[in-house]
């Protein structure tokens, strides 16, 4: 109750309204009090739920001049979660669009107090995230790498240094630490009721004591929203509902799905020292150990994220859970060890509480926000793990662009509500998987890091027969995919001592599967693609994917499309291969994880015509992909047909017999720029093909082979992929893929406008490669992704892939380069000349290697083994 | 260990109701080999034994452990070998070097601990358990090598219901291993019907195979004797035959049955011995089993009616869940010794006045025997010439044992011992959630209380583990963390074992004043050598029987 009271209620003065009901609600806390003011019959935005996130979307929104919202809270404004969470504000953040979020709010909450005169108990106190290992310190480098790129200062510092900052830690065991000086606390609850008053000065009406019971969809678009109080009728409502946000999504008629979980999370509060710690020590973070501390009135507050989590609510509300969130000491006793271990001298210090708080847990640790595939006008900002105060400002500021813009100023898809399906709504998986990611929190976060539970949801019919055969999985979208087969006798090394920011012990696994892609032929079971048909009885079908899609779809038939569905900025909303399978179908073929978005996004912008049919074909075909030049003896032998480039020219599509299945959909291409086929089989067949290809493909030499050799050959190609390198703000011209773009043809599409623009202005970033030379495979730390690239000296951009070249037996890092202008700033257009003329380093943990920069693949290096009319490659040199 | 004043205590120590085992002999267990050495050997024989009779209010003299003790003539070398070994043992540990000493690993404490558990689970029947036990975990620890003490559990396959028993040998193994062998036939035979006893006679009348009586649940090292099988499935046979013969045509007691069963076995076991065998080797076999003795404790669980019929004793306990989650013991037996009134005035109203003085002598009967009623223990039953003529027409080997030759002092009117048991019906409640048979060897070192609490919480997962709350007392980091450190070491030794039998072995061996197990003391007490260990502990032998509440609950819906 400490902070509550804390709370001053002021902003209520603001509004003449809240002044009346104030007085009365104070007295009478426990019974039911009549509401004086009565809902409104309407309004444009109706949020629901109080705390950071609900306040911070109708502060944003308000000032962005949307006036006519009514945000509703079940009981107190700020009285959830908000009111317990222990109000760090910590930039330090792996991903990057979340680092943007904590320092949009860092900067919000500072000058919060100011403009709206409650006091948040902002203070800049810095805070010091610590390392007991090397790993950890390689971890936090490369965090302050990006935010000093984006001019948060930030330095890592011996475990001497730190002590001087926090005299009470323990430095025995650190081998180093990152200080941020510019993090903060906050106290969180009067944070959100200042969002609320300015919020409410905008002209924001805040119901109180009102519980929304479900949300009215009509024709795929909200209508309005039944409340204890009665109805209102909006356009758009926003679940805020934070923990019960998943219970909110489903008690609609149509529901949606917000995979979000909740956990019990524990922090203890002291009575002050008997010198009471100063209120600008800076918070001390010590993952390894995983607690944070942070100076509370003179003593501490200290919580962490156990190993052991403790998640409730899966079935749902529950009074008698409810009652019993309770301290729970033997819980909380590693943690409690740890922060001995960290601070000694705090033995002898009193304890007032152990607070027990529930946070909302996602799937892949990331916060939902975005809108409803199914609902129109269905916006969803919740489930923030555990970190609501960090995040809240920024990501109501990406929330109200997005519903006032249409998109927010910043690619959030990987924060998007769409990168989930129904799939990851079912409660035991939350359960589970909640389980695995609260602790993860403090984890160790290495590169190609698998979710361990949740898995073997949707898998490929051959599932059994890969992983007999070695396959190690990974999983994307809840289907689950193989990074690289373990050769019989051999093995790699456990799941926790794998973890490793330098060579990983499968690289000669992979260096072999890729150089059997090169040299014979592989097969990789791709079943995970997302896969779409589009149909019609007329010429509906072309028509529309004309308009929607970048590339000229009016081929013959047979022909396969690369294509980019982009939006009106001409940005990459999707980028798929399109087969045309007669004149009034195609075959679609997007990432796996498009499933949901690119769905919603067909489904909002094809007409209602009953003509055409989109249909999601997706569990229907096993997809084989066979790599290397050998895989055209293979697929010719099996069907008796001449695969030749002359028969079978590159980006053609085909039906045909393979064994003694028939109806197979041939395509020649392999995502990765080699030669060869990828087979779409109907699932019955899938065993009987793979089968046959196995046994034919001996005599060629034959293996199986994974997706990491996969992206080591795409990635070598200077193939984009979208949701890696590609996103809703990258165009075409951006990434050197003008010829896929249907300019010249006259025919008005979506992104048309923009890209013309583009064409004559030229771009603001450029998709380049980065070869690394300097770089030692075995003793250097590895890339990743999100590393910044420095061109002569300065930051220009950040990396968007990589992989090792084992062709080039050298690092490649795909990313953008931008132009800065050296005293203001701001972006200036990229030309071939500024790409070509600058000497390269790419920053890896605080480490720069020299790199050297490409704007077109090697043709070269591959041009032995490819066939005169590989239409994939040559595209990018014609430009 | 409290570290906040209060009624809504922080700490909660649990302390111990019994007093601790070897702290009150020696300042610190910690110390216990040292101390061994530097003390004079009287002082530790009798503080030894001081502490292992405590409950048993009985005098400090070096045999008292042992059910029988003899008289001062010291003429009895073999029962003298506890002290001359135990003199010797202390012997040569002077010489031994200072520095020798050893714990054993916790592994090694856990292979010794689990060597003999056992566990049986009853098996369910599309999904659901329809017998009201759900299984029961057993294990026994030697004390005696070997070790005297025996148990048993099966299932009636002909009738309904689960027998399961322990048995406390004395003066050697044989009688309670042949109890535990054959007690169990008895009682199914007992509670047969009298077509099913019709229909078994035929069988073997005829040569054919024979309907199963029983299905055992045994540990590898439960072993029968297969030279004795014929001669005891003949003793059986007359038995059965005398049942069906006699068919009362009422239906079968279980109260009668137990009583029968045990009456009617301790008296094949003194007819076969008077009788003997051409076969030389079951002849000293018959001989052994009758001279020596062994207390019986068995339950008999058939829904909801249990049924314990004990002689001796061993004791039978029922755990109990109160409302609010705390659990409770409640005894269904009463041991057979001289701290039970009622036995001490049976055993006087059975013979004449001018005996009573002898009759119970330093708590035990006749000066000697500790249990007032056992199988065996022909010494006890038979008259004089009785004895004198078998041990004389018996083996040499009989002869030459002393101890066989012994005439009790004051033995006037035989028999002094009987085999019947005391039965006590028990009605199973929703609340009863176990059972727990053991030898006086756990009684003697835990309270029934305690028991029913360790019991209670290994096998509800120690969810019941009363949780910490501050409140508003004055609690520091440090005094916390030091309490939920020695909270999270008792949950850990829970979770070490797969068996209740043995977390209670566990306890009742290790347990220090705080009632939480020390590894030390588990240790030392683990390692003590064959002679010395049975100074410090008795064989322990322990059945837990794990009911099942629903189906309790729901038998008491029915009836309702």
């Amino acid at each position: 109750m400490f902070l509550r009271v804390l709370s001053d209620i002021q902003w209520r003065a603001a509004n003449p309204k809240w002044r009346r009901m104030t007085s009365s609600r104070r007295s009478t806390s426990t019974t039911a009090e009549p509401h004086p003011v009565s809902l409104p019959a309407q309004a444009q935005v109706v949020i629901c739920g109080g705390g950071i996130t609900g306040t911070s979307v109708a502060y944003h929104l308000s000032k962005m001049g949307w006036k006519d919202i009514v945000l509703l809270e079940q009981g107190r404004l700020a009285a959830g979660t908000t009111r317990f969470c222990a109000g760090i504000v910590s930039t330090a953040r792996p991903v990057s669009i979340e680092l943007k979020m904590a320092h949009y709010s860092n900067k919000l909450y500072q000058q919060l107090e100011q403009e709206t005169g409650v006091p948040t108990g902002y203070t800049k106190t810095g805070s010091l995230s610590l390392a007991q290992t090397q790993d950890r310190l390689i971890s936090l480098k490369r965090i302050a790498s990006s935010l000093s790129v984006m001019g948060i200062p930030c330095e890592i510092i011996t475990p001497k240094q730190a002590v001087q900052l926090h005299p009470l830690i323990n430095i025995h065991d650190l081998v180093g630490a990152m200080y941020v000086p510019e993090d903060a606390l906050v106290t969180s609850a009067n944070v959100s009721l200042a969002l609320a008053t300015a919020a409410s000065r905008n002209g924001v009406q805040i119901h109180e004591r009102t519980s929304v019971s479900h949300v009215t969809v009509q024709k795929g678009r909200v209508t309005g929203v039944e409340t204890d109080r009665g109805r209102i009728q909006c356009q758009y409502f926003v679940n805020c509902a934070g923990q019960w946000a998943y219970e909110l999504g489903h008690s609609g008629e149509v529901p949606v799905h917000i995979p979000l979980h909740a956990c019990e999370h524990f922090y203890l509060l002291t009575h002050p020292l008997a010198e009471p710690l100063s209120s600008s020590l800076p918070t001390v973070v010590d993952p390894d150990g995983r607690i944070y501390i942070r100076n509370w009135q003179g003593g501490i507050l200290s919580g962490g994220f156990e190993k052991n989590p403790k998640p409730l609510f899966t079935e749902g509300r529950n009074q008698l859970e409810i009652q019993n969130l309770q301290e729970d000491w033997d819980h909380f006793g590693p943690l409690l060890s740890a922060l001995l271990r960290r601070m000694p001298g705090l033995e002898a210090l009193q304890i007032l509480q152990l607070v027990n708080c529930p946070e909302s847990f996602t799937p892949d640790m990331r916060c939902i926000m975005g809108e409803s595939p199914t609902a129109r006008g269905y916006f969803v900002l919740a489930g923030m793990n555990s970190a609501g105060i960090s995040y809240g400002g920024g990501a109501g500021k990406y929330l109200a662009e997005w519903m006032v813009n249409g998109y927010p100023s910043d690619n959030v898809w990987p924060l998007d509500l769409k990168r989930f399906g129904t799939l990851q709504s079912s409660r035991t998986f939350l359960r589970h998987r909640v389980m695995e990611v609260m602790p993860l929190m403090c984890d160790l976060k290495v590169p190609r890091w698998d979710f361990q539970t949740g898995r073997q949801l949707r898998t490929s019919p051959l599932y059994d027969r890969l992983d007999a055969q070695g396959a190690r999985w990974m999983e994307k979208h809840g289907f689950e995919r193989v990074k690289y087969f373990v050769p019989p006798g051999k093995d790699l090394l456990d799941l926790d001592h794998s973890k490793t920011f330098y060579k990983p012990d499968w690289f000669d696994i992979v260096g072999a599967e890729v150089k059997c892609c090169k040299e014979a032929v592989c097969v990789i079971d791709m079943s995970s693609f997302t896969k779409f048909e589009i149909s019609s009885t007329g010429d509906e079908a072309l028509e529309n994917l004309q308009y929607l899609f970048s590339n000229d779809l009016d081929v013959p038939v047979g022909h396969v499309v690369h294509t980019g569905m982009l939006n009106e900025k001409g940005g990459y909303e999707n980028d798929c291969s399109i087969a045309r399978l007669s004149k009034r179908s195609f075959f679609m073929i997007s990432p796996t994880d498009q499933q949901v978005h690119c769905w919603a996004w067909l489904k909002n912008r094809l007409p209602d015509d009953s003509n055409l049919t989109l249909e999601d074909v997706t569990w229907k075909y096993t997809a084989l992909n066979l790599i290397g030049p050998r895989a055209v003896d293979v697929l010719s032998e099996l069907s008796y047909a001449p695969m030749t480039a002359e028969h079978f020219p590159s980006l053609f599509c085909k039906e045909m017999s393979v064994g003694y299945a028939n109806g197979i959909r041939v395509m020649s291409i392999t995502h990765t720029g080699e030669p060869g086929f990828v087979l779409y089989i109907p699932i019955e067949y899938a065993l009987h093909v793979y089968n046959e290809v196995m046994n034919m493909g001996q005599k060629y030499g034959i293996r199986n082979a994974g997706y990491y050799a996969l992206r080591s050959l795409r990635i070598e190609k200077f193939f984009a992929f979208w949701g890696q390198d590609l996103d809703a703000f990258t165009t075409p011209m951006e990434c050197g893929r003008e010829f896929q773009v249907k300019l010249e043809k006259g025919m008005d599409f979506v992104g048309q406008e923009a890209l013309l623009e583009q064409k004559q202005n030229g771009v603001y970033k450029r998709f380049t490669m980065f070869i690394l030379e300097d770089h030692d495979t075995d003793m250097d730390l590895w890339p990743w992704w999100g590393e910044p690239i420095f061109r002569n000296g300065r930051y220009v951009g950040k990396t968007t892939s990589s992989a090792y070249s084992y062709t080039l037996e050298r690092h490649v890092c795909l990313g953008f380069v931008h132009n800065f202008d050296e005293k203001t700033g701001e972006e200036l257009v990229v030309t071939t000349d500024f790409i070509n003329q600058g000497e390269y380093e790419i920053d890896i943990a605080g480490q720069r290697f020299q790199a050297k920069a490409k704007l077109y693949p090697f043709s070269s290096l591959f041009t032995q083994r490819r066939r005169k009319d590989e239409v994939e490659l040559s595209g990018y040199q014609t430009e | 260990m409290c570290v906040c004043p209060g009624p809504r205590r922080i700490a909660i120590p649990v302390r111990s109701s019994r007093l601790p085992l070897l702290s009150d002999a020696m300042p610190a267990p910690a110390h216990l080999f040292p101390l061994i050495r530097n003390c004079e050997i009287s002082r530790i024989g009798s503080t030894a034994c001081y502490c292992h009779h405590r409950h048993l209010c009985c005098l400090p003299s070096h045999f008292a452990h042992s059910h029988f003790r003899y008289a001062p003539q010291k003429k009895f070398a073999a029962l003298y070998r506890p002290k001359e070994n135990f003199n010797h043992f202390i012997h040569t540990r002077d010489h031994a070097s200072a520095s020798q000493r050893f714990y054993l690993t916790p592994p090694q404490v856990n292979s010794i601990l689990k060597a003999n558990e056992y566990s049986f689970k009853v098996p369910e029947f599309d999904g659901k358990n329809v017998s009201s036990v759900l299984g029961f975990d057993s294990n026994q620890l030697p004390a005696n090598a070997p070790i005297e003490d025996r148990r048993s559990a099966a299932t009636c396959l002909q009738t309904r219901g689960m027998l399961l028993g322990v048995f406390d040998g004395h003066a050697g193994c044989a009688c309670a291993q042949a109890v535990s062998e054959r007690l169990f036939y008895y009682i199914a035979v007992s509670l047969l019907p009298h077509e099913t006893l019709l229909e078994i006679e035929n069988a073997v009348e005829s040569g054919r195979a024979l309907l199963p009586i029983l299905q055992w649940h045994k540990h590898p090292n439960d072993y029968f004797s297969k030279e004795a099988s014929k001669l005891y499935f003949n003793s059986l046979r007359t038995y059965w035959q005398e049942l069906i013969d006699l068919n009362s045509g009422e239906t079968t007691d279980v109260r009668e049955a137990l009583i029968n069963a045990f009456k009617r076995l301790d008296n094949d076991i003194s007819l076969e011995a008077q009788v003997g065998d051409p076969n030389s080797f079951l002849n000293y076999l018959v001989l052994r089993v009758a001279f020596s003795g062994a207390t019986a404790c068995v339950a008999h669980v058939d829904g909801v009616d249990l049924h314990i019929a004990n002689t001796g004793d061993s004791r039978a306990m029922l755990g109990v869940q109160e409302e609010d989650g705390s659990w409770s013991a409640v005894n269904l037996s009463y041991d057979h010794n001289a701290q039970n009134e009622h036995e001490v005035e049976r055993v006087k109203t059975e013979h004449p006045k001018s005996e009573e003085k002898t009759l119970v002598k330093q708590d035990r009967l006749l000066g000697l025997l500790m249990p007032f009623r056992a199988f065996g223990d022909v010494k006890f039953k038979w008259s004089i010439e009785l004895q004198k003529r078998v041990i004389e027409s018996g083996p040499d080997q009989l002869n030459d044992n002393e101890y066989t030759k012994f005439i009790p002092p004051n033995y006037h009117t035989p028999p002094y011992l009987t085999a019947e048991p005391e039965v006590i019906y028990h009605k199973l409640r929703p609340q009863d959630k176990f059972l727990v048979l053991a030898t006086d060897g756990l009684w003697e070192t835990m309270h029934r209380q305690d028991v029913a609490r360790i019991v209670g919480e290994y096998l509800t997962g120690v969810h019941h583990q009363q949780p910490i709350a501050v409140g508003g007392y004055k609690v520091t980091l440090g005094q916390m963390h030091g309490l939920l450190t020695e909270r999270r070491a008792r949950i850990s030794s829970v979770f070490e074992d797969q068996n209740a039998a043995t977390h209670l072995i566990r306890h009742a061996v290790g347990n220090n004043e705080f009632g939480t197990v020390d590894h030390e003391r588990l240790s030392k007490m683990l390692s003590l050598p064959e002679e010395l260990a049975r100074m410090y502990r008795d064989d322990i032998t322990i059945i837990v029987v794990q009911f099942n509440s629903h189906v309790i609950g729901a038998c008491q819906n029915e009836e309702l």
